[in-house]
């Protein structure tokens, strides 16, 4: 039991797809074993491609672990296989699944796994309740195709789930599955902790605001940034892309959405029933989706649940990369633009600034760290944004040129048309909420780097314009 | 000892020739040990109704490696290389490194509660000092209390201490006993260091038959845990009965350690 198997089994299945050829007839006999391919997520194994069925042996490790949930962040997830999501497991209608749930023997809980895949009480959780330092085997008989949510069922189920237990299982109808060239697993999740969104340091469960529903993130594979820069899942221009979503829960469904995509094809609730061009589907808690699509023109794909405020405010952000040739003829990008400005901009005067206590240094510092968990996901690590989406901040002439009205931006959020570096924006920015001490130094940060280079910001110049209240464009009224 | 025996005879002897309607004074606790005065236990799930507690005695805090390992010194069929498979399952004592010395680590361990313990061993160990390990109903009971009162149920501060610690992960070197606080009746470490055995540890709920897939585990998975719970906000209750629930008397953990108890044999008052 101790032994965990990750890596495919290549020779095995190579020997069993050579014992599974011709014989449709034949294809619900079990014949020959394998051991389930389990890679961490957004990766999927590969597609089954024999064409019979058989034993399917899934050893599956719990573990209750500390990690990253994000940027000087930390949570204690208890996952699947050591990750959050759990890792996708992928079998064949027919096949018979013996599946072994390992418990960490330093693990405090006792843990179980419920796969919606199952048909049998419990969904294997009465069969598979293991203490810590076990080792439960059971076996089941796949028999409805369809992506299936697994999760942990031992009480007190919810902060199971709230603490990562989840993950995804495909059963592959016999007939195979229509051919894409890339194929990926993202699982949306919430998680309740005693801090607010952003709050440093490692931060426990909060079982109230699990209770009330109310998350201080949302997030696409287990935590922030998981699916954003050198995370993010990639295709090639003309590419089928198919994605298996998952929504984990605890509490939330999520409105699943790829800006600047339409769905060309959603197996809705992760069954068989098929909708075409589709802009968001629904992923129920405790539910899949799978969404099929072509990208046609090069750039970045945001990911997003379109309940708009968990991407913003809480980290439901992902990243689909596409690169190839430009096509004109579907998307031209900007071709004009003239000033529409309906109602003028605010005009705010610098106060002096007064001594801070924080060395510039210092304040450049603890900025880079809030940059990172505040404003990345939108203006980007480097600074630049995205072209179109999310104005530069490096060598922003707009930034630079009033920066007390990017303070009062950051304090109240900013809404409206903007000019930056020639290039034209019109995107709601949300009130940050940050303290002033907090946005002192995040602009401190942003001022002197990229390129960039200012003063220091002290937290008396923001309390000063806090107290001026909100400006024309902000967002807030308070 | 002799003394403190002596001040439990004479205390009771006191208690007897108390007036009618005074209430007794509690009866002197032995060495290392406080008094828990009777009460009621509300059991988490409401069908079993509530259940009295008679006063009893229980160790100030877990048994400790060091007093684990007189035991073991002179009971050799419990030593780590000599347990049978039957009484303790294949980790027991994992991380001592030898048979007389405890680990992981030789000086720091000493004064940390024993771990990686079975039910079998743990009542052995208990018959050995004269005493017993407490019952589900006594454990429950007396881990309520929070630092002030007999029943922290309603103190929000207490519940979410304890699912505090039930969410970290465990520490490489257990903590010594009593570093956490001290409790109403002046127990340490009922919640935030280890899990500790009880006497009934499966006969907990109604179903009667414990194991097996139609028993008592449902109770505890999905929709079915919630609906007989008495509170459904001890989140904290119910992850101590799933875990008693996932054991057998041969299990040894990472995080369950044990302390004993005692019955008051206070004679009855003759009217």
């Amino acid at each position: 039991m101790k032994t965990r198997h990750y890596k495919p089994v290549i020779l095995t299945l190579a020997a069993i797809m050579s014992l599974g050829f011709g014989l449709q007839t034949a294809d619900a006999q079990i014949k020959g074993t394998e051991k389930a391919v389990l890679l961490k997520a957004p990766q999927v194994p590969p597609v089954i491609t024999r064409t019979h069925a058989t034993k399917v042996i899934v050893e599956m490790e719990v573990k209750e672990y500390v990690d990253r949930l994000a940027d000087g962040v930390e949570y204690t997830f208890w996952g699947f296989g050591g990750f959050v999501p759990g890792p996708f497991i992928r079998v064949r209608e027919g096949d018979h699944v013996e599946f072994h749930l390992n418990n960490h023997p330093d693990n405090k809980l006792p843990h179980n796994i419920d796969l919606h895949a199952v048909t049998g009480p419990g969904g294997g959780a009465a069969s598979s309740f293991t203490a810590p330092g076990h080792s439960s085997t059971f076996s089941f008989k796949v028999l409805n195709p369809g992506v299936y949510v697994y999760h942990c069922a031992t009480a007190p189920v919810g902060m199971h789930i709230a603490n990562g237990m989840y993950g995804l299982i495909q059963v592959q109808p016999k007939e195979g599955l229509p051919k894409v060239d890339k194929e990926y697993y993202v699982m949306q999740s919430e998680f309740y902790t005693a801090g607010r969104y952003g709050e440093k340091g490692h931060q426990p469960f909060s079982m109230e605001k699990a209770l009330d529903e109310r998350p201080d993130y949302v997030v696409f594979n287990g935590s922030v940034g998981a699916l954003v820069g050198d995370n993010a899942i990639n295709a090639k221009v003309g590419e089928n892309v198919r994605l298996y979503v998952g929504n984990g829960g605890p509490n939330l469904v999520s409105s699943f959405h790829v800006i600047g995509e339409i769905f060309d094809k959603v197996n809705i609730e992760g069954g068989d029933l098929v909708n075409k061009n589709v802009q968001t589907t629904l992923v129920p808690a405790g539910g899949a989706a799978v969404v099929e699509f072509k990208v046609d023109v090069p750039g970045t794909f945001i990911i997003v649940d379109h309940s708009i405020f968990r991407t913003f405010n809480k980290g439901s952000l992902g990243m689909l990369k596409v690169t190839g040739k430009a096509n004109p003829d579907l998307y031209s990008g900007k071709t004009e633009d003239s000033v529409y400005q309906p109602e003028g901009q605010p005009t705010l005067t610098t106060p002096p600034a007064k001594v801070q206590k924080m060395t510039k240094a210092e304040r450049i510092k603890t900025g880079e760290r809030l940059y990172n968990t505040s404003c990345f996901a939108c203006h980007q690590s480097n600074g630049k944004g995205l072209p179109k989406i999310f104005p530069p901040l490096a060598k922003s002439d707009y930034l630079l040129a009033d920066v007390d009205r990017a303070i009062s931006g950051i304090i109240y959020g900013q809404k409206g048309p903007m000019k930056v570096n020639g290039e034209p924006y019109n995107m709601i920015m949300t009130p940050v909420n940050l303290t002033d001490d907090e946005i002192a130094s995040v602009m401190t940060f942003v001022l002197n780097n990229w390129g960039n280079s200012g003063d220091a910001v002290t937290p008396e110049r923001v309390t000063k314009i806090r107290k001026k209240g909100p400006a024309k464009n902000a967002v807030t009224s308070k | 000892m002799n003394l403190s025996r002596s001040i439990v005879a004479l205390v009771l002897l006191t208690a007897g020739a108390a007036g009618a309607g005074d209430l007794p004074a509690p009866p002197k606790a032995p060495l290392g040990m406080v008094y828990i005065a009777p009460g009621e236990y509300e059991p988490l799930f409401k069908s079993e109704g509530k259940k009295a507690v008679s006063a009893f005695f229980m160790d100030r805090h877990p048994v400790t490696n060091a007093e684990y390992l007189d035991f073991v010194k002179v009971n050799p069929k419990w030593r780590k290389s000599r347990v049978r498979r039957i009484f303790a399952d294949h980790s027991y004592l994992t991380k001592w490194v030898s048979d007389d010395t405890p680990g992981p680590d030789p000086e720091k361990s000493l004064n940390s509660p024993v771990v990686h313990i079975s039910w079998h061993a743990a009542r052995a160990y208990a018959k050995w000092k004269g005493k017993r390990i407490p019952s589900q109903a006594e454990w429950e009971y007396a881990a309520s209390a929070s630092k002030t009162k007999p029943n922290g149920k309603e103190d929000p501060d207490h519940y979410r201490y304890i699912l505090d610690w039930y969410s970290r992960p465990t520490p490489k070197v257990m903590p010594a006993v009593g570093s956490t606080y001290k409790n109403y009746w002046g127990l340490y470490d009922m919640h935030g260091l280890v899990w500790e055995w009880v006497s009934d540890f499966n006969t907990a709920l109604v179903t009667g038959e414990s194991r097996g897939d139609a028993g008592l585990e449902r109770q505890l998975f999905c929709g079915s845990g919630s609906v007989g719970a008495s509170d459904f906000k001890d989140y904290a209750a119910f992850m101590r009965y799933a875990l008693r629930s996932s054991l057998e008397a041969d299990f040894t953990t990472a995080n369950l350690g044990f302390r004993c108890a005692k019955s008051i044999n206070i004679p009855k008052k003759k009217d």
